[in-house]
């Protein structure tokens, strides 16, 4: 098994296989499974996310009534007037938004790698579909690319908000979007950890504060950000822009900081935007009705 | 690694709203539901770190019960646990707990009823995947990646051999073993991840071995 972005490198130098490639011979070898069972599994997981994305764009609430409707905004927006970011940006920005409202009231999502960032890989696949017409197969391979780079930062750091803070989430999912939008846009392997170190770099120090501790605000624009981040840092690599600080470093540093972060700014409602007098309003007046239902 | 898949990246599906505040709860409440073998009479839940903060946003708690139930993850009935649970008779509470715990969520999970209980520690990792850390109060790593057993047994010489051996007569391959104890010639444990899930004739086998007192096993 490669252990880090270094080793699936070389994987892919030696062998000349993609990266996606690489991580589907592992988890066929790793597993025992073949390639069908594999990839038909994975091919579930790209249903999930359509159907998400299809629910968000026809307009959802949540429980709480903080979150819901803007991917339909967004939506609206780009089809009647000139947008100043584009089309295809803010395609990707409101497919990352529909997914995390869906993820927001309860409904059915594909974690990637986490539920509160599940928005940022659907979110740049779909909206970069629109562009390239990839195949299914290509869509597929998409999500093992993606898969590849999360696997290393999952066993060399976090992915968890609880454990890292934002940047563990959002940020590894922003950066394995963007590794992955390389590959289907027929960059290199190199290109990939460039676009995924880019990426990553942005969002360094993220904390996750979210407001009552629901997966809500700020975590769906959030998603919204790492969308974006990831198509212009996967533009950037594609250009021959190159991180100073190599992929394997750039996730020891969002370690570290994760690990120096305090408790109160790791999703536990206790400081940052949670801790606004805003924030804490809102908490109180979730809690507070719900409380008087019980 | 504590990742081995590409589907604990790009996976579970899940209902939302978190992978670990959700997911992996229910995940830990499916583990006890699975290890405890039946539908229990009561069940007690210590939430610590940040399950304990934020449980009722994430929808924690009906997560874990969602799994005491048997639910997987994307299973919609989730949603309705709490009051599936009442309707069931399975008398249910829930206790935020101050100490500081290694990890930020982490779930102590009691379970029984009138024949016997079972307690639980699980800790959620992130993107929902869990271990168990903890059982009837030995310590484990336990991954629930691979099909296991535990075997509750006393502290006594040719008690894991006539373990193995049953388990090499029935052609199952033992991935991983872990083997921990109380005292000396007191309750110990045996975890054996499989490569197979086991037929129900191999355990009642199992049971009758010497020294053994209990087993429980986690199926793929």
């Amino acid at each position: 098994m490669f252990r880090n972005v270094a080793e699936l490198l070389e994987i892919t130098k030696e062998e000349k296989l993609s990266i996606s490639e690489v991580m589907i011979r592992q988890e066929m070898e790793v597993h025992d499974k073949s390639r069908e069972e594999i990839v038909d599994r994975m091919e579930k997981n790209l249903q999930v996310m359509e159907k998400a994305i299809e629910d968000g764009l026809k307009g959802v609430k949540s429980h709480s009534g903080l979150t819901g409707g803007d991917a339909v905004l967004l939506q609206k927006y780009m089809q009647e007037n000139e947008t100043l970011s584009g089309t295809l940006l803010l395609d990707a920005v409101s497919k990352a938004v529909a997914t995390n409202e869906v993820n927001a009231a309860m409904g059915t999502i594909c974690a990637t790698p986490t539920a509160g960032s599940a928005g940022c890989v659907p979110g740049a696949l779909f909206a970069v579909k629109e562009r390239l017409n990839p195949t299914r197969e290509q869509m597929i391979r998409f999500l093992f690319t993606s898969g590849a780079f999360g696997f290393v930062v999952a066993n060399n750091a976090f992915i968890s908000g609880a454990a890292g803070g934002c940047q563990a989430e959002v940020g590894s999912a922003a950066a394995m979007a963007s590794a992955a939008v390389v590959e289907m846009a027929g960059g290199t392997p190199e290109q990939s950890a460039e676009a995924f170190a880019i990426t990553l770099k942005n969002m360094l120090g993220l904390v996750c504060d979210p407001v009552a501790g629901l997966v809500e605000v700020p975590c769906v624009k959030r998603n919204a950000a790492g969308a974006s981040n990831a198509i212009v840092s996967a533009d950037m690599a594609l250009a021959g822009i190159k991180s100073k600080i190599p992929c394997d470093e750039v996730i020891g540093a969002m370690y570290r900081i994760g690990r120096s972060m305090p408790t109160a700014l790791r999703e536990t409602a206790e400081g940052g935007l949670a801790a606004t007098p805003t924030g804490q309003a809102l908490a109180r007046k979730i809690y507070g009705s719900q409380d008087e239902k019980e | 690694m504590k990742y081995k898949s590409v589907f604990d990246i790009i996976g579970p599906v899940m209902i939302g709203p978190s992978s670990s505040h959700t997911a992996g709860a229910a995940r830990i409440g499916r583990a006890a539901r699975t290890l405890f073998g039946r539908q229990p009479e009561w069940v007690e839940i210590y939430l610590y770190g940040s399950f304990a903060k934020t449980y009722r946003g994430h929808g924690t708690d009906v997560a874990i019960i969602g799994g005491i139930l048997d639910y997987d993850t994307d299973d919609t009935r989730i949603q309705n646990s709490l009051i599936t649970a009442k309707e069931k008779g399975i008398k249910v509470r829930f206790h935020e707990d101050e100490a500081s715990t290694e990890h930020p969520n982490t779930a102590r999970v009691k379970i029984g009823d009138k024949e016997g209980n079972m307690e639980l520690v699980g800790i959620s990792i992130g993107g929902g995947k869990v271990e168990i850390t903890e059982l009837n109060g030995f310590e484990l790593h336990l991954s629930g990646n691979h099909p296991a057993i535990l075997v509750m047994h006393n502290d006594r010489f040719g008690a894991i051999a006539s373990i193995t051996q049953i388990l090499a007569k029935h052609e199952v391959n033992i991935g991983r073993m872990e083997v921990s104890r109380k005292d000396v010639g007191k309750e110990a444990i045996m975890i054996i991840e499989i490569d197979q899930n086991i037929d129900e004739h191999v355990e009642e086998e199992l049971k009758r071995a010497d020294h053994i007192l209990q087993i429980a096993k986690i199926v793929e």
